[in-house]
């Protein structure tokens, strides 16, 4: 079940807000599309993000895949397990296997992203 | 195959064994430059011959090769390399000559790389060739260098400093243009598996220094819109390159530079029939317009009166390697080419488009195909129904390894799902494709009956299925005790 306590963006991220910080991961369906995640790559607490612009970069014995953050902010925690044992990424995409939380500078970029719902329907035509 | 002897040949050294006894020298002895280069601290394995001999006939039963099963492993061009390259390649006048020995001791070598130069510019229409580049990497590498030199000489080198690429490309083409200091903006497919015209008309624009397009393309199809293409390239003022990787289904059908491609590389290792994957070293020269050839990398092989050497062209890019590129690979090309001949030559193109458009033919009742059109060398299908049933693309790769068949190549291009891309190429018969073809479809029947037996598989290999993310994860890059971190 894709979660509906967050929102989603047609990259194939997610974003959960609490208060004015989001925490930003990759969906199930990315995860398994990508198959075995071997290394991830994620920019330093500190820096900044764009909406839709690439903050990072993840491995898997397919390929490499850029990572485009689904808000803008201030990155304040990075998730340091899921560059140490990448396999988080793919067993809990969700919730251990999380990138980044950010501190948003800006709220209304939400509006740009899916609902759960609307993110089943696109991934069910990509499938 | 579990009793053969794994272990490495450092592992088999015993110390104060050897395989040579090197004789007394019958040359006054010369004192080293600088002793302190001489270094006791390698490990090398201490062995007797016959234990190198049998370590490395083990390792080519356990390899997989052209020579011993079906390889139709797309956009790598696994054609059967005729013996006669070889034997032309194992001359004493080939083999056994210095690539720094003086032009005029080694005027046949530089003969046959000047000929090369000649026939690759007449196949492809770019007249302007170095075969100097050891890869096709190395070739798209030099071709964008040269694209720079040229925006730089008309003051433009700043401002142009974007390559476009489509979303299909090799992961060689971004890489390469990276290294050369551009800019990557991807260009999108449409929904026939071609370049997006109208995002291209977009996209191209005074800060376009290269457009780079595979041809035919890594989904196996001819852009029909080509001409319109290299176009729009040139009127933004861009020069369009042709990652040549797939010529083999061009070859005596269509000249690059007649439509309008500035810049090529061709992998000698795929379409002339040198051997790779493995089994040998690659060629990828890199091939111009006239007007673009003095920025080509040195050396080039002149002639005049008859009489051949190496010259630097007037703006050279420079130099790409110590010497003059994979010199035996240019000879197994050569003799491929002079062995087809002009009518054998036009006969492998059309074979393979035959024969890969047979197999997708055969196959779309049990295989998605990515893009149902006729295919070029190769066809692109895809494993999307299977994955239904929980099969993947790569549990069916692994699979036709139990039926003495090499894996497709899979997951490539990015923009089809569960992809095999399967090349046939012209050098196999009805017979080896229609064994092919049974296989595939007592594959699909499998992925539905007992999907179980496909993720399990290679089955009867000498290695069973790899634990590929532990591998890419934890890498252990020595032998023996001491595994790396
Ligand atoms: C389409 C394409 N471009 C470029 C390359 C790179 O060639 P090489 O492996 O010789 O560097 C390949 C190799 O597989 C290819 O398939």
């Amino acid at each position: 079940m894709t979660p509906d306590d967050r929102k989603y963006s047609k990259e194939h991220e997610w974003a959960r807000v609490d208060g004015n910080v989001a925490t930003v991961g990759i969906t199930k369906f990315a995860a398994e599309s990508l198959g075995d995640v071997v290394f991830v790559d994620l920019p330093e607490v500190g820096s900044t993000i764009e909406q839709f612009n690439k903050f990072g970069e993840i491995e898997s014995v397919k390929a490499v895949s850029d990572l485009f953050s689904p808000v803008s902010g201030t990155i304040t925690e990075r998730n340091d397990s899921a560059i140490d044992d990448p396999e988080t990424v793919n067993k809990s995409p969700y919730d251990e296997g999380w990138l980044l939380k950010i501190e948003l500078s800006t709220l209304s970029g939400l509006d740009d992203l899916m609902s759960a719902g609307a993110y089943d329907q696109l991934t069910a035509e990509e499938g | 195959m579990s009793s053969v002897d794994r272990r490495l040949l450092m592992d088999r050294s015993v110390a104060g064994r050897r395989a040579v006894t090197v004789p007394e020298p019958d040359v006054p002895l010369t004192p080293l430059p600088d002793a302190s280069l001489l270094r006791d601290d390698l490990q090398l394995p201490e062995v007797t011959e016959g234990e190198v001999v049998r370590y490395f006939s083990l390792l080519s039963q356990l390899n997989f090769s052209i020579d011993t099963q079906y390889y139709p492993l797309g956009s790598c061009t696994m054609k059967y390399n005729p013996k006669l390259n070889d034997e032309m390649a194992s001359l004493p006048g080939f083999s056994e000559i210095h690539p720094l020995q003086r032009d005029h001791t080694v005027q046949g070598a530089l003969q046959i790389l000047h000929e090369l130069q000649d026939m690759l510019g007449e196949i492809t229409g770019l007249p302007s060739v170095s075969v100097d580049p050891l890869a096709g990497a190395q070739g798209e590498f030099a071709g964008l260098l040269i694209a720079r030199a040229f925006h730089e000489d008309r003051d433009e080198g700043e401002q142009r400093n974007v390559a476009l690429i489509p979303d299909s490309a090799h992961g060689t083409n971004p890489a390469s243009a990276a290294m050369a200091g551009l800019e990557v903006v991807t260009v999108p497919s449409d929904e026939h598996g071609n370049v997006s015209v109208e995002d291209l008309r977009n996209l191209a624009d005074k800060r376009t220094a290269v457009f780079m397009l595979t041809i035919p393309n890594t989904v196996g199809l001819f852009e029909p819109n080509i001409l319109e293409i290299t176009k729009i390239i040139h009127d933004a003022g861009g020069l369009v390159y042709a990652d040549g990787a797939n010529l083999n289904a061009l070859l005596g059908l269509a000249k690059l530079g007649y439509l309008g491609f500035d810049i090529a590389h061709s992998n000698l290792h795929k379409t002339f029939s040198t051997p790779h994957g493995g089994g040998g070293p690659g060629s990828g020269p890199v091939l111009v317009t006239d007007e673009l050839a003095k920025y080509l990398p040195t050396p080039v092989v002149g002639e005049v009166d008859g009489k051949f050497s190496l010259v630097s062209p007037e703006r050279t890019v420079g130099r790409l390697n110590g010497f003059q590129g994979s010199f035996g690979i240019v000879v197994r090309a050569y003799t491929y080419i002079r062995l087809m001949g002009l009518e054998g030559i036009k006969a492998i193109a059309r074979n393979a488009i035959i024969n890969a458009n047979y197999i997708q033919s055969q196959l779309k009742d049990d295989f998605d195909v990515a893009y149902d059109r006729y295919c070029m060398h190769e066809t692109v299908m895809s494993a999307r129904r299977q994955k239904a049933n929980g099969v993947s693309a790569l549990d069916v790769a692994k699979r036709l390894i139990d039926y003495g068949i090499h894996p497709p190549t899979m997951y490539f291009p990015l923009i089809v799902p569960e992809a095999l891309m399967i090349e046939p190429t012209e050098t196999e018969s009805k017979e080896t494709l229609d064994a092919f073809i049974a296989v595939m479809k007592t594959i699909a029947a499998e992925a539905q009956e007992s999907p179980e037996l496909l993720h399990s598989a290679p089955h009867h290999a000498a290695n069973t299925r790899l634990d590929e993310a532990t591998a890419a994860r934890k890498p252990i890059l020595r032998g023996s005790d001491e595994a790396a971190d």
